[in-house]
């Protein structure tokens, strides 16, 4: 088991494509004064904070130095995570259960509108094998795919049925940037970017911001049932995307395991699950390797009028698909299994909600994964 | 695999170039935008305090960082101003928004300007490392043609003080 460390709030903004008239520093801003203003916490209260950003996104070194101020973290102890935001949560609740600080601030920012989505994930490539043939994230993205409805003996239909359950999820989830009742025919016949994706079984460009506060065991009991429990962390790390069976998601497999296991929870005990899935066929891929079912039951599960819905709620926001930048989208998930078991997620709320899993992934086809597991109550 | 019984040493080094694209189309946000509009538009340089330590921020910001407070009152400085630190620069450099490269010597300043409580950056018209120094009274000669961008400052020259 692990030791206690519990979320006391959790506030987004809304994604859009373009926010024209906040530059970064008021984008992070609106998030840190939102959570403050939820929890009633004061920020002299606050001595620690983990940020995530990146610097390639940011077009900026040290990118955290443009949001240093706005999280309070003048003369305090800031470290930032140059990965997914859910890294900084992890990183986040250890400083925590070291006993080092009552209160960590967690928060991810990115602007995908003021860079070159496709130039910058040229980058995460190998310089002389990879890169000379123009990879980006979209076109790695389309190689798994097909790979993986290949191997999983299921065809391009059922990553539309996925974008639209998510689609239509999302017309719940204020916060998200698309929504809307898509046919599947519309959703195949839609642009494609990285045959078997189209755009519309992929996220859209957004720009976004996430906070979360995680506090001490002690702090816990002021907040009632607006703490909720981190019942249960992994972390696990691939190996290359050219080293690996793409069609399988090992590193994410072993990272639930270490998770459900510190937690004492098995995955038919989920209520809900918030899984990164910016591309479709991730979704199904990761609920697989996350235990929430068995990929000879993914047809059947396809064809309900629930798709997915065995026993869990997949991605009742709407998840990555409808709408999260890079880097916020796994820290959103959290924020997301957060709301639903503090009963604060609106028209979204899953009733009854008791047990959350959130995952991140960062890197080339989800090389590194992170799993976390709420637990409503502070107990 | 076929085994090679011998792979010859390579004597010359291999390399892969690699041009990256860094281009970037930055929102300035709500507070630059005031700030740059009121210099485009007016040929004013504004600055915003902190309602608990006074402090005035030139440019703006949304929040003192000191003491984690919004900034409110907007109000304008003076064009002129104190050095705070100065050099003259001999590396030459492409200015990112004009892609012309600018000559050198240049003047490089901190300057903070009277009324602000912060310093900001910009182009001196001396360019003898003998003729400024710290402690030195500066005033913005501002561009006929402004577009909204710090270049609308064309330098800061020394005045009597």
């Amino acid at each position: 088991m692990m030791g206690r460390v519990v979320i006391v709030g959790a506030v987004q903004t809304r994604y859009e494509p373009r926010k024209a008239h906040q530059a970064i520093n008021e984008l992070v801003y609106e998030v840190v004064a939102g959570l403050l203003k939820q929890t009633g916490v004061r920020m002299q209260e606050i001595d620690s904070m983990v940020t995530a950003s990146q610097d390639a996104w940011d077009g900026k070194t040290i990118s955290s130095m443009s949001v240093n101020e706005v999280v309070g973290a003048y003369l305090k102890s800031e470290a930032k995570v140059a990965a997914d935001g859910i890294q900084a949560l992890i990183y986040g609740a250890a400083r925590i259960l070291a006993g080092a600080f009552d209160y960590t601030l967690i928060v991810a920012h990115c602007k995908e509108s003021e860079g070159q989505p496709d130039e910058i994930t040229k980058v995460m490539f190998d310089p002389f094998c990879e890169r000379p043939l123009g990879l980006n994230d979209a076109v790695a993205a389309g190689l798994q795919a097909r790979r993986y409805i290949s191997v999983a003996g299921i065809d391009s239909r059922a990553l539309a049925l996925v974008s639209q359950k998510n689609h239509r999820s999302a017309k719940r989830n204020p916060l998200a940037q698309r929504s809307g009742d898509y046919s599947l025919d519309e959703i195949l016949a839609a642009p494609s970017f990285a045959d078997p994706l189209t755009e519309l079984m992929a996220g859209p460009r957004s720009d976004g911001a996430c906070a979360l506060l995680l506090a001490s065991a002690e702090k816990a009991a002021a907040f009632g049932d607006r703490a909720v429990c981190i019942a249960g962390m992994g972390n696990s790390t691939d190996s290359y995307w050219t080293d690996r069976d793409l069609s399988e998601a090992e590193a994410l497999r072993q990272a639930a395991q270490r998770a459900y296991t510190k937690a004492g929870i098995s995955p038919d005990q989920v209520d809900v699950a918030e899984i990164s899935a910016r591309y479709a066929h991730e979704e199904l891929l990761y609920g697989e390797a996350l235990g929430l079912w068995k990929r000879e039951e993914l047809s059947a599960l396809l064809a309900e009028k629930n798709p997915l819905r065995k026993r869990t709620k997949v991605n009742p926001s709407g998840g990555p698909i409808t709408g999260n930048p890079t880097t916020v989208a796994g820290l959103a998930r959290v924020a997301e299994g957060y709301l639903q078991l503090a009963q604060l997620a609106g028209d979204r709320q899953v009733p009854g909600a008791q047990v959350a899993v959130a995952h991140g992934a960062s890197g080339v086809c989800g090389q590194s994964q992170s799993v976390v597991i709420l637990r409503r109550g502070n107990a | 695999m076929v085994s090679v019984q011998k792979v010859e040493a390579v004597k010359e080094a291999l390399r892969v170039p690699f041009r990256m694209k860094l281009e970037f189309d930055y929102a300035m946000g709500a507070h630059a935008e005031r700030f740059f509009h009121a210099l485009r538009d007016h040929a004013r340089i504004l600055g915003v305090k902190c309602p608990a330590c006074k402090r005035v921020y030139v440019p703006p910001r949304p929040v003192c960082g000191i003491c984690f407070v919004e900034t409110r009152d907007w109000g304008e400085v003076s064009d002129e101003g104190t050095l705070v630190g100065c050099t003259v620069v001999d590396l030459p450099f492409i200015d990112p928004m004009t892609g012309e490269r600018r000559p050198v010597p240049y003047g490089f300043a901190i300057i903070r300007l009277d009324g602000a409580d912060t310093a900001m950056y910009h182009f001196l018209e001396e360019t003898d490392p003998k003729r400024m120094y710290v402690g030195q009274r500066v005033k913005a000669v501002f561009r006929e043609q402004r577009t909204g961008s710090l270049q609308d400052i064309l330098h800061f020259r020394a005045v009597q003080g």
